[in-house]
């Protein structure tokens, strides 16, 4: 039982770095570099592959996209640089997150639209119900008496 | 008055409804190239059949040309060489061909066993010169104005529905402007 827990061992620790070749292995100088880098090749998309983000993708062009991420890191380009370039190269479509211009303001705000909209419609029907109550229980004060009369006869005539 | 409120979930079905239906017949995978209206980038890179001879955008000026990036390791080139073949015999279409990360010998093997249909061709080996141009499937084809602006990009198959429907209209105008 030892010797196959260890042979097991043995085959996972021969196996990582076997698995670690599939993405190429870049160097940083520090861990926050190398942090920077993943987050952003997780936020840029492939344009071959396009339901994935260049970090999960295999496609060449997602390993030349990680390339030119990489180089121009080297270079001290910011975020903003490298994505800007990538967009010049590939279109807006390799953004998950799209800048907020004229023509996206509307999807942006969709989801505050949305829950002003949704306190609205709640706030109005809360409103009309609780007027609608109001206006059934406002009694004039001769119904009222009228009211306790008979509810006193009532009262009386179960007694019977 | 109230009445009118009581159709509003029919009109917002409807508008979605129109929104979605336009979508239906796009083909998500064919993006517009970032490109369009601007020059060709810069490059300077070896010419498939003559090393020595560096090839620039100049190559572009003075008539328009469709630019194809093609490979030999590419299927969907195999299949479009043919028609590329007519266009450039029968039809007097000026192609530049950009032969995208591959290696001579194959991109040799391949031009003599369909033809050569291209005026020259730029060889880019690493692909530099189509990630520039924000290449993401060969084949690609673009349509590139005599003063070397690019007007147009086809990502896939070119045949004779894409010619006459899709790139001759814009070849046409661009020949009448210049």
């Amino acid at each position: 039982m030892r010797v196959a827990m260890l042979l097991l061992l043995a085959a996972f620790w021969l196996a990582g770095p076997a698995s670690a070749e599939v993405q190429e292995v870049y160097d940083f100088d520090t861990r926050a570099e190398e942090q920077r880098y993943q987050q952003l090749i997780s936020e840029l998309r492939c344009p071959k592959c396009q339901n994935q983000n260049i970090a999960d993708s295999n496609a060449p062009i997602s390993k030349d996209m990680r390339d030119q991420v990489y180089r121009m890191m080297r270079q001290g380009a910011s975020n903003e640089e490298i994505v800007d370039d990538l967009v010049a190269r590939f279109g807006e479509f390799v953004q998950y997150k799209p800048p907020v211009d004229k023509r996206t303001i509307v999807l942006w705000a969709f989801p505050a639209i949305a829950a002003i909209g949704g306190f609205l419609v709640v706030a109005g029907v809360l409103w009309r119900a609780r007027r609608r109550n109001e206006q059934d229980s406002a009694l004039s004060d001769d119904e009222k008496r009228r009211a306790e009369r008979i509810l006193k006869d009532q009262g009386g005539s179960s007694d019977r | 008055m109230k009445r009118v409120f009581l159709f509003l979930p029919l009109v917002v079905a409807l508008a979605v409804g129109i929104f979605l239906f336009a979508g239906l017949g796009k083909d998500p995978t064919k993006l517009d190239s970032a490109l369009i209206g601007k020059p060709v980038p810069e490059f300077s890179l070896e010419n498939l059949a003559d090393p020595e001879l560096t090839m620039d955008t100049s190559v572009f000026k003075g008539e328009v040309s469709l630019l194809n990036v093609w490979a030999e390791w590419c299927p969907s080139c195999w299949d479009e060489h043919e028609y590329l073949m007519h266009l450039a015999r029968d039809k007097g279409v000026r192609i530049v061909g950009l032969n995208y990360k591959d290696q001579r010998e194959n991109a040799f093997r391949f031009l003599n066993r369909l033809g050569n249909p291209y005026e020259t061709i730029i060889f880019d080996p690493e692909g530099k010169l189509g990630f520039d141009l924000g290449v993401y499937g060969a084949p690609e084809t673009y349509v590139i104005s005599a003063d070397g602006i690019v007007l147009h990009r086809h990502v896939g198959v070119v045949n004779e529905q894409v010619w006459q429907q899709e790139l001759l209209p814009i070849v046409n105008e661009a020949r009448g402007e210049s």
